[in-house]
């Protein structure tokens, strides 16, 4: 999918991390590997410290935080709200959406329209995409794009390759119709994942979660033990997945959007580790310092939730003074990646919110 | 070569590289050794390895990671 959106803006975004830290160093003893060994990809990784939710705590509860503190703030009000888009790939239930559970704790107008999008890493495009579409007829409302996810409760705690990287967050944006916006680029591609690069095995209509899919195993003979209630990401596959595709993802986003490299002033990419974000700023040619890849290692990977998590911890001084050309990106499991160019700034607000929910 | 088998030695003491034909298939080096085991190269030989290059095949014999570095600019 290749577009161009007019008169649509970002104007304000929150992103919400759990109050609880956990360090590397005190989950080094549940892997089976030795401490050194695991010690040493501390700095290459960006193996330090992620955020992750309490065992009650839902993708919603992060958005209802994250949403009452919006309104508590006064930067929209409730009767402005025309639409709540939620992309998550760890819902509260199977039925009834997130949306759906976000307009009934809210107590919202029954016209607000409520979708959830089933997507993992790329969440936050899919879901600006939806509200875009959304906007184009409802000029005169603001949608809100949720991207929440809590898949710590998904990756085995003895999975040193998955565990230690994994964060909880939610990111809210608000999108509404401007006519003074500028124009945003978008493509976004997929390439159907039947061989479970990126999936949890268990718990949906193909393998209902049970007894013998919580066993823990050493299916890799690797040392990581999961089940097939956890999460499963082959890393070689995955770091290869995207180191060829998401180049020339950018080169065309770039050529699509009449810019060259240099005139973006921030590369906003996913943070799926260090690494791999590094690998790809040589790759790309783009200087360490465009593309910030200091999020996993004080949050942990939050899914769809990465991008705003990143912004906000990153420019939310500068999100709030200054337009910046942005060069959006995000890849991972469907396997789906995608790519926006756009100008981000001059919002009402960018904060990131500290919750205990 | 010897320069490689020591930076291995240094990331997994426990094994004999010098006694495997395929440290992939012998399970010597798993995805986050690799990245280990890109990162010191890249330190020792002054060099960017580039991401395509990061294949298992590309680190399963000294003589493989040596084609890596001098294709990536370094020298042995």
């Amino acid at each position: 999918m290749k577009t161009i959106f007019h008169h649509k803006k970002i104007t304000g975004l929150l992103s919400v991390v759990p109050e609880t830290v956990v360090h590397f160093e005190d989950e080094v003893d549940n892997y089976t590997f030795p401490p050194k060994q695991t010690m040493r990809l501390q700095k290459v990784m960006g193996y330090k410290q992620h955020r992750i939710v309490k065992e009650t705590t839902s993708a919603s509860d992060l958005c209802c935080a994250g949403l009452s503190y919006i309104l508590e703030n006064g930067w929209i009000k409730k009767e402005e709200i025309g639409g709540i888009v939620v992309a998550t790939a760890f819902p509260d239930h199977f039925i009834p959406p997130v949306s759906s559970i976000i307009h009934g704790k809210f107590d919202l107008d029954e016209e607000v329209a409520c979708i959830d999008v089933s997507q993992g890493c790329v969440a936050f495009l899919w879901g600006l995409l939806e509200a875009f579409m959304l906007l184009e007829h409802m000029p005169d409302k603001k949608v809100l794009v949720f991207a929440s996810d809590v898949l710590s409760k998904k990756v085995s705690k003895k999975d040193r390759n998955s565990f230690p990287l994994i964060g909880d967050a939610a990111g809210i944006a608000v999108v509404e119709h401007r006519d003074d916006a500028g124009d945003i680029y978008a493509i976004i591609r997929n390439r159907g994942d039947v061989d479970g690069v990126l999936r949890i095995p268990a718990g949906g209509s193909r393998l209902a979660c049970s007894a013998e899919t919580a066993q823990l195993r050493d299916t890799d003979g690797d040392g990581n033990l999961r089940s097939l209630d956890n999460l499963v990401m082959r890393g070689s596959d995955v770091f290869n997945f995207v180191q060829t595709v998401v180049p020339p993802l950018i080169d065309d986003i770039l050529q699509f959007s009449g810019m060259s490299k240099d005139m973006v002033d921030w590369y906003l990419f996913h943070q799926p580790n260090k690494f791999m974000l590094r690998k790809l700023a040589e790759k790309l040619e783009v200087p360490y310092e465009k593309m910030p890849m200091n999020t996993v290692e004080e949050f942990g990977n939050s899914s769809g939730a990465c991008i705003p998590v990143n912004i906000s911890y990153n420019l939310a001084d500068v999100m709030k003074t200054q337009m910046q050309r942005c060069c959006v990106s995000a890849f991972g499991s469907g396997l789906t990646w995608g790519a926006m160019t756009m100008d981000l700034g001059e919002m009402d607000f960018c904060e990131m919110l500290i919750s205990d929910c | 070569m010897e320069k490689i088998y020591s930076i291995l030695a240094s990331l997994r003491p426990e094994f004999d590289y010098h006694a495997s034909q395929d440290f992939i298939k012998d399970g010597l080096l798993d995805s986050l050794d690799m990245v280990s085991l890109i990162s010191e190269l890249e330190e020792v030989f002054g060099i960017f390895i580039d991401a395509l290059d990061i294949l298992p095949e590309n680190f399963s014999s000294v003589e493989a990671i040596a084609e890596v570095i001098k294709k990536n600019g370094g020298t042995l």
